[in-house]
């Protein structure tokens, strides 16, 4: 079971409180997470990267385990603590705006 | 006794304002999607519980909220605006020619009879449709056929910002963007061909024949007169008699020509409102003072209408959605402002209120008139 968090907009979008607990079929990678969430919350695909390149939106950014992951590719292991549920996988809004 | 209904989109959230025929007590209903930009916000006339919001953030892109029920519940629905092949290139500001990207909508038009159909206006500049209220959105890419390559964004980004439906002849639709200008078709989209011939922008475009590269800030038409419309240009106010074949300018009295919105009045369709901007580098009320000028006579003899208004120290600015009429009688008319605040007049323009003051800068304002 892997935690996500979500940034605020994203849970009011999803229409979710706290975390989002995600079941992973096969090795826990940032596409695999990704594909799960959005399957999960429908509503948030092209929200967190782009609905035909998957790239992620510029000011989005994902973090596990004080790692910055955003520029990784999506075949990246995520690491053990996140993929058993310890430490949560955070995607994050970017701080921009000025 | 009817009612109206007012759509605010705003730069943080969405909001309806809801009040008798009387116009005088109102509700406040929002913010809905707070933190977001609502870029337009409109109801379905054949459905009016049908409401579409084109919500947006640039940091989560696109969303599309739909409610069937007047705005007490929403659902979002596709937000997926995907160019038809190849895009291919537009002008960009250095001369060269840049790929289309899909960055926002700006405007959702829905049919005057059908609640699930809806056309899309995006940034970079393109027209989408669907016909299953939301769910699938396709883009109607003739549109791009018409000299598109010479298109350029404007400061603001190249915005499809307008769409205008005949009621009386379905297959005809006028769309302006900035900046290229305004485009019909004459066959429900399949084919579209440029409608500029009479406007002026001897500093943009040098060519007096120039076809497109226009920018255009609104046009506006009044149902019972498809082939009159009116239009606020960049600079400039202007008309056509016929269809857009080609617009003459009726400027005439107004302070500066200069500004964003233009309305027709419900029951006088010779009856046009604009609101002065001192000038594109000032986007503000010549004199610090509000006021919506009111021409009786399509064009050319403009009176000032302040009554209400600030008329000291007041540099707001109306941007091109956020005007609006209702059809109660007499016809009200609306608009927003930069700075947050909701005018409304429900006598035509004479006297103005605010129905609310300290909104977020207003994006856009639409009214629905209801039984």
């Amino acid at each position: 079971m892997i935690r996500v968090v979500l940034p605020f907009h994203l849970r009011t979008l999803a229409r979710v409180d706290g975390d989002v607990q995600l079941e992973i079929e096969g090795p826990a990678t940032l596409g695999s997470v990704l594909d799960a969430l959005e399957a999960r919350y429908p509503v948030l695909r092209g929200a967190i990267r782009d609905h035909a390149t998957l790239l992620r939106r510029p000011f989005v950014r994902f973090y596990a385990c004080k790692e910055d992951l955003s520029l990784e590719p999506p075949q990246t292991r995520l690491p053990a603590e996140v993929a058993n549920g310890e430490e949560p996988f955070l995607i994050v809004g970017a701080m921009a705006g000025g | 006794m009817s009612r109206v209904r007012v759509l605010v989109g705003t730069k943080k959230g969405a909001f309806i304002l809801t009040a008798d025929g009387r116009r005088e007590q109102w509700e406040v209903s929002g913010p809905h999607f707070a933190g977001w930009e609502i870029y337009h916000f409109k109801g379905s006339a054949a459905h009016p519980d049908r409401l579409y919001a084109s919500q947006t953030s640039g940091w989560f892109g696109q969303v599309v909220q739909r409610s069937d029920d007047g705005g007490k519940t929403w659902e979002a629905v596709s937000n997926e605006f995907k160019y038809d092949g190849v895009p291919g290139t537009h002008q960009w500001y250095d001369g060269t020619q840049h790929p289309w990207e899909f960055k926002r909508i700006w405007h959702l038009e829905p049919s005057y009879t059908d609640p699930d159909t809806v056309y899309a206006g995006a940034e970079d500049a393109a027209l989408f449709k669907t016909v299953d209220g939301g769910r699938s959105w396709q883009e109607l890419p003739g549109l791009r056929s018409a000299k598109s390559h010479l298109w350029q964004p404007g400061a603001g980004g190249m915005g499809l910002h307008t769409i205008i439906l005949d009621a009386k002849r379905p297959e005809r639709i006028f769309i302006a963007i900035s900046a290229a200008g305004v485009f019909r078709t004459d066959d429900a989209g399949k084919t579209w061909n440029p409608a500029n011939r009479g406007l002026k922008s001897p500093y943009e475009l040098p060519d007096p024949d120039a076809e497109v590269g226009h920018c255009v800030h609104r046009i506006a038409m009044h149902p019972s007169r498809p082939d009159v419309l009116f239009m606020q240009k960049h600079w400039d106010v202007m008309r056509t008699d016929d269809a857009g074949e080609s617009w003459n300018e009726v400027s005439g009295n107004l302070p500066s020509d200069f500004g964003f919105p233009i309305e027709v009045h419900a029951h006088e369709p010779e009856t046009i409102y604009v609101v002065p901007i001192k000038s594109d580098s000032e986007h503000f009320p010549p004199d610090g003072k509000l006021r919506v000028y009111r021409s009786r006579t399509g064009g050319n003899e403009w009176e000032a209408l302040t009554r209400g208004l600030p008329q000291k120290d007041c540099y707001v600015n109306v941007l091109r959605d956020a005007m609006a009429v209702d059809s109660l009688e007499p016809c009200g008319v609306y608009f927003g402002t930069t700075g947050g605040q909701v005018y409304m007049s429900p006598e035509s323009g004479e006297t103005w209120n605010p129905i609310v003051r300290d909104l977020p800068a207003v994006f856009s304002v639409e009214v629905q008139s209801l039984p």
